[in-house]
């Protein structure tokens, strides 16, 4: 959509379809890496610079794929892109901080099967952003999945001492907050009307 | 993934029964949750994305198990994910061919197939080790616990939400729908809830088989 | 290749049998796709043409065929031009019954997406259909049914101005109950949001259409092949 200001883009990528809270995507490591809220914030930021490469790469593939008249070889190529740029991410964490490498454990691999990646990509398509909308989509997506992620951080981390049935414990009582916190967001539709 | 041999598995009854409740990919192993909430809901939705992964999942990892012992280990990742991502495209066409309404209603999740972990997951740790019928009536059960998950919550969340069941009135006339439950939040409540009885369940059941064992020794 | 391949030290380099796999199962998978596009795509063609000609029909009452433009600013191209398509419709004598337009705004969840038919003899629009939209169940995505709110579409007044470079009226939403001239639009109680999406989107397509459309007039009068039909 031609026209849309930049500073909408991002508010409504970030809360409005806050990509966790209201587009399902991502909810693997919103639910697995949610629990402590550093390693949180590391996982946000890894995300977010994954999102960047593969939304500009995607630009990039939709050009010469156009060009080539070759759409219906987008999906094979958005992931392998996405792959790559996982494995990128993976190496350079893995060199300057080994730390934070084993906190990230599995879930930094698993960046790659991470659906929020790959609908950005597909949403951005959809939504026939031109390159600077594109970019500014995908800081918003990434944004809006470290805030997800930090919300519900902070709340498992006061949840650990709070006294709840044993059964309700670890995934179940996850979900349902996740629940309050997507109904809490929802109030923030409407915001550009 | 307890519990699963490292060797060759002999087909079972069991190869197939365990991806609809043991190891039901979305109730215990949690994988896949991301289709599972976001096109729950109506009905239809959730079956016609359930066939769709299924078919990915069961093509995929029946040519992975074929050519399991041609790919290197170090590029396997990449060949799985290109495998998935060639099947997800055959059915990306076909749906559209099929109905341009369901392929409206289901987005970019059916794209986002690809992005599926249990079928990367299956990929990974049952159809590059196994044989092609273990491997094809594995992925059947997967695939079949899949959907069923799916629908646990698509019927649910659609007849809360609407008061019907697959396009049909259930509900008597003055039902008030709770329309939050087809909103995004509803999702997670009802996932919540299933799991939470499904967490019940266990319990009862691993109290009960704990008294079992307590009472002979009390005699 | 062969020379390589020949070899027994190369054939056993993992590198080439890591560059030997990956291009098997690209070009496997590359083959497999192209096949399922060629087949599906005539028959993905004619669903596509079926859905918009039902919508084309319902918003142009009256119609039973079209031929398809294009909208540039400097006024109309044939079909396959780049810019916007547009969709004029014919009733069975071949006499133009009206133009639809697709137009979308910002709704309270997301973009809401409309195909609308503007009637250029009366100078009105005659009738909505959305397309896509994700506005709040039981309230917001009344637009798409709510008969009260269509009603306003029957026949909304899109007259230009005197000057002919714009409407006459903006198109505009007002609150349930208060519509009091034909170029307004009645909003839903309840989904002002939703429907302002809807009068917005309409308005900000007309202003620039509606002019274009009827200066360039005599060329869809009546149904010819230059625009290109199916």
């Amino acid at each position: 959509m031609q026209g849309e200001s930049l500073g909408f883009i991002f508010l409504n990528a970030a809360v409005v379809n806050n990509f966790v809270l209201a587009l399902f995507l991502g909810i693997c490591p919103f639910l697995g890496v949610s629990s402590k809220k550093e390693t949180a914030w590391n996982m946000g930021l890894a995300t977010l610079f994954v999102m960047l490469v593969s939304s500009m790469s995607a630009y990039a593939i939709n050009w010469v794929l156009g060009e080539l008249d070759l759409m219906f070889l987008r999906l094979i190529c958005y992931i392998a892109v996405i792959a790559s740029a996982v494995q990128l991410v993976e190496m350079f964490i893995k060199k300057f901080s080994p730390s934070l490498f084993r906190s990230l454990g599995i879930f930094l691999p698993l960046i790659t099967t991470n659906c929020a990646i790959l609908g950005l990509a597909l949403f951005q398509t959809a939504k026939e952003y031109d390159f600077v909308q594109s970019v500014v989509y995908a800081l918003g997506a990434g944004a809006g999945f470290t805030l997800a992620l930090m919300l519900m951080a902070g709340l498992r981390e006061k949840l650990e001492l709070a006294d709840v049935p044993a059964v309700s414990q670890g995934a179940a009582m996850s979900l349902m907050l996740a629940g309050l916190l997507s109904l809490a967001f929802m109030g923030f539709a409407g915001l550009g009307a | 993934m307890a519990g699963l041999p490292n060797q060759t598995e002999k087909l079972s009854l069991d190869t197939f029964l365990r991806g609809l409740w043991e190891e039901n990919p979305v109730f215990v192993m949690l994988l896949g949750m991301c289709p599972v909430l976001a096109v729950t809901n109506s009905t239809m939705n959730a079956i016609a994305m359930g066939l769709a992964t299924t078919f990915v999942l069961v093509a995929s990892s029946v040519l992975i198990s074929l050519i399991r012992n041609l790919i290197p280990k170090q590029v396997r990742i990449a060949s799985y994910i290109v495998i998935i991502a060639t099947f997800v495209t055959v059915v990306d066409y076909a749906i559209q061919a099929i109905s341009l309404d369901l392929y409206n209603a289901l987005g970019a999740f059916i794209q986002l197939i690809v992005a599926n972990c249990v079928i990367l997951g299956r990929a990974e740790a049952y159809a590059s080790k196994q044989r092609l019928h273990t491997t094809l009536v594995n992925s059947l059960g997967m695939g079949a616990g899949f959907t069923l998950a799916l629908l646990s919550l698509g019927t649910v969340r659609e007849v809360l939400g609407n008061g019907t069941l697959l396009g049909y009135a259930v509900m008597p006339a003055d039902f008030q729908p709770w329309v939050v439950m087809i909103l995004p939040p509803g999702g997670f409540f009802v996932l919540g809830a299933w799991l939470l009885l499904f967490a019940w369940l266990k319990q009862r059941r691993d109290q009960r088989l704990l008294q079992q064992e307590g009472a002979p020794h009390a005699g | 290749m062969s020379d390589i391949a020949s070899t027994p030290v190369a054939q056993n380099t993992l590198g080439f049998r890591m560059v030997r796999t990956l291009g098997a199962i690209a070009m496997l998978s590359g083959l497999l796709v192209v096949l399922v596009f060629q087949f599906t795509k005539p028959i993905i063609a004619e669903n596509q043409r079926v859905a918009i000609e039902q919508a084309v029909f319902q918003v142009v009452p009256g119609a039973t065929s079209r031929s398809d433009w294009v909208l540039t600013d400097s006024g109309l191209a044939t079909s396959g031009s780049d810019g916007e398509v547009i969709y004029a419709a014919y009733s069975g004598d071949g006499e133009l019954k009206g133009v639809a337009l697709a137009a979308g705004a910002q709704g309270y969840q997301d973009i809401v997406k409309l195909l609308y038919g503007y009637d250029p003899s009366c100078q009105c629009v005659r009738g909505i259909k959305i397309l896509k939209m994700t506005e709040t169940p039981g309230l917001g995505d009344k637009i798409a049914f709510d008969p009260a709110f269509l009603a306003n579409f029957d026949t909304l007044d899109a007259r230009l101005n005197g000057a002919g470079d714009g409407l006459a009226n903006t198109i505009v939403a007002v609150k349930h109950g208060r519509k009091t001239h034909d170029w307004q639009v009645d909003a839903i109680a309840g989904a002002t949001i939703s429907s302002v999406a809807v009068a917005n989107a309409i308005n900000r397509s007309l202003q620039r259409a509606a002019p274009l459309l009827q200066r360039e007039l005599d060329r869809i009068r009546t149904q010819t092949n230059e625009g290109g039909a199916d």
